[in-house]
């Protein structure tokens, strides 16, 4: 869990100071707590981004435990929820990220 | 000490109130508490004003916050659609006392890849339960997931879960759902919530509609099984559960008058009974709606509200129609003594009509009902639905021992009898004006078909209707047979004329008795100075004669001496003799 967390944390300390750059992707994944299907989905996105977007991405790990009004705000339903912010329009993928093609799709990459 | 709780619990099944008008009653004191309902219906049956209700009612009355998960809705929405009923979310939800929550979800947007849950919806339930203290949860209507969330069987899933969830977070939930071919709901929700199950109903018959509700289950409870109408107007829901009421209502020895005096004294002497059913029924323009207003007059006239549905004259001319029979209903109307309702029934529906008429009677409270003419309700087929209507108004109006005055319309070609039949056992007491058509010329009569509990007159009457009231006459019963009318007018001249005539006749064998008797009188006179003249010459012989004899005696006596005989004595013993014979 905690490991999770250290991740979530480096991710998003890592990719502000590049936030500048217009271009760059704008990830959220909401999860409910540090479960299985969370640290998977983060596992699978973080992949696919390395591999797709390289440098160009910033992944927000949203817990909606810690922050229950923002599943309001931001219409969560289902989670994992993956939302691409940026670039529009907003696009949504829930699951564990699993399928790779699938979220390829969703992200609009391919 | 847990389980003893559950244990103790489970035995009187708490029940949630929803002080829906009428749906308390009849599911035995509110839904069950802490447990999920299934409100299920057609589009546009009212699922979402019944929830709603549910939660606004909890919050203002019973102090229980309710929070509202709409799926179709708006947060501004809700609150705008039912501020017409008179709800205020705006400033419910500023109080917190609810909590309005719309899931926006659109399924163009959503891509799914591996599996998810809905921990996202239980978290934003979770939260709104938590703000407010929340005891009532409504999911209005969760079925669009279905359409919206890809991967079935996971949603399933995750809705089992979320039932689970709410059973123990312990808050009363509805769960509306949208009405499925064959089966309850289009997604077979009833199979995660099986405690209650509440269906509604909204169909068109004859071209009005009728809202129905029915309790298809409630587990471990008691419930009315039936088909209950129902109403939306604005004070709400309103559910009326008259026909699960029974016969158990009180009835009253007190009469009251009819208005009439002499139809009072048909039905021995005292009217109508207080909370009884009184139909008058009749031909066209036999004066059923007159008949009425007496018993209007006179209610109004010992202070009792009444309370007047018309369904085919206008108030102000019922007033004026009146007057000319000289029943002046305008100073009762003024002292709001008497309220006029008048309604085509083509309006709205039979449901509709008998929802408006009791919540009109609860709120006038009036001691008279008159509906004037019932069968102004029957169009085409659905007379059954009409006596069932009346029936439930009947209940009910006995309930609040209110007496109920129906006039009906015959046509004159049936059996005037039979063709009430279909209210007649809802009918205390039955008074059947009719035509009499005799000599050209049609007349109304009035008898008493039936009155329960009290000895009546079996007489048919006829009656008038004169400036100054009604008023009934006895018909003419002779050898003629039964007239009236002008026929009944010529009869009694006719017998008027007869009578004077044997009277003359008897007046002249008077008169000449008494000559008779004058003259016999007369006669008897007449005989007597006869006789007494008789008599005066028969003494006048008697003195002459007696003289004489006396004379002879003497002589005889004088010519006894004279020849000195002793004879004196027994000559004179021998004329007394004589004498005495």
């Amino acid at each position: 869990m905690k490991i999770k967390h250290e991740k979530s944390e480096t991710s998003r300390q890592k990719e502000q100071p590049v936030k500048a750059r217009r271009d760059k992707w704008v990830l959220c994944l909401y999860v409910a707590g540090q479960t299985s299907k969370a640290v998977t989905a983060f596992k699978n996105i973080k992949l696919i981004c390395e591999e797709q977007l390289k440098d160009n991405y910033q992944i927000k790990v949203i817990d909606l435990l810690k922050n229950p009004h923002i599943a309001h705000d931001d219409q969560i339903l289902a989670v994992p929820t993956l939302v691409r912010k940026f670039p529009l329009p907003v696009r949504n993928i829930i699951g564990d990220l699993s399928n790779t093609e699938s979220v390829l799709v969703g992200l609009n990459i391919r | 000490m847990k389980k003893k709780e559950v244990q103790a619990q489970r035995k009187t099944l708490p029940k949630a109130p929803t002080s829906i008008q009428g749906l308390d009653e009849i599911t035995g004191g509110g839904l069950p508490k802490g447990r999920p309902t299934l409100v299920c219906g057609g589009a546009g049956c009212g699922k979402t004003l019944f929830a709603m209700e549910f939660l606004v009612r909890g919050a203002t009355l019973y102090n229980e916050p309710g929070v509202f998960i709409s799926f179709e809705e708006t947060e501004q929405e809700l609150t705008a659609n039912v501020a017409s009923l008179g709800f205020d979310l705006d400033s419910l939800v500023k109080r917190k006392k609810i909590w309005l929550e719309h899931i926006h979800i659109e399924r163009a947007e959503i891509e799914q890849s591996g599996e998810y849950n809905l921990e996202g919806l239980f978290i934003r339930v979770h939260h709104a339960v938590e703000s407010i203290g929340a005891k009532r949860v409504v999911l209005d209507t969760l079925e669009t997931l279905f359409s919206e969330l890809p991967n079935q069987q996971i949603l399933r899933m995750e809705l089992h879960r979320l039932f689970q969830w709410l059973k123990r977070k312990g808050v009363t939930t509805i769960v509306t759902a949208e009405r499925g071919e064959g089966a309850l709901t289009r997604e077979g929700l009833e199979e995660y919530v099986s405690d209650c199950v509440i269906l509604l109903d909204h169909r068109v018959i004859d071209q009005s509609s009728i809202r129905r509700l029915r309790i298809v289950k409630y587990r471990g409870s008691s419930h009315g099984t039936n088909e209950y109408p129902f109403l939306i107007d604005e004070d709400g829901f309103s559910v009326l559960p008259v026909t699960s009421l029974g016969l158990d209502h009180f009835s009253s020895s007190e009469r009251i008058s009819t208005g009439i005096p002499r139809l009072d004294t048909m039905l021995s002497g005292k009217g109508y009974f207080r909370g009884s059913t009184v139909l008058v029924s009749g031909t066209a323009g036999t004066g059923k709606t007159s008949i009425a207003a007496a018993f209007v007059e006179a209610a109004c006239k010992r202070g009792e509200r009444v309370l007047f549905f018309t369904f085919e004259e206008s108030p102000n001319q019922i007033v004026r129609n009146m007057n000319s029979i000289g029943i002046d209903l305008e100073p009762w109307v003024k002292k709001s003594l008497l309220q006029f309702h008048a309604t085509r029934p083509t309006l709205y529906g039979l449901e509709n009509h008998l929802s408006t008429s009791i919540k009109l009677v609860n709120d006038f409270k009036p001691g008279i009902v008159i509906l004037d003419p019932i069968n102004a309700f029957v169009l085409g087929e659905n007379q059954t639905e009409v006596n069932i209507m009346l029936v439930r108004l009947v209940d009910f109006l006995k309930m609040k021992r209110i007496t109920a005055f129906f006039t009906s319309l015959t046509s004159g070609n049936d059996n005037m009898e039979s063709t009430d039949v279909y209210v007649s056992s809802l009918i205390d007491t039955w008074l059947l004006v009719r035509d009499l058509e005799f000599g050209g010329e049609r007349n109304r009569g009035l008898y008493v078909l039936k009155s329960r509990g009290m000895a009546h007159s079996n007489q048919i009457r006829e009656f008038i209707l004169t400036n100054h009231g009604i008023e009934l006459l006895d018909v003419y019963v002779g050898s003629e047979g039964v007239l009236t009318g002008s026929a009944r007018l010529s009869q009694e001249t006719k017998d008027d004329a007869e009578q004077l005539l044997r009277q003359q006749e008897i007046g002249t064998k008077q008169f000449s008795l008494e000559r008779k008797r004058d003259a016999m009188e007369a006669q008897l006179v007449v005989l007597r100075s006869e006789f007494e003249a008789e008599e005066a010459e028969a003494n006048k012989v008697i003195k002459i004669e007696k003289a004489r004899n006396e004379r002879f005696t003497q002589d005889k006596v004088k010519m006894g001496k004279s020849r000195r005989g002793d004879v004196i004595i027994k000559t004179s013993g021998t004329n007394k003799k004589k004498r005495n014979i």
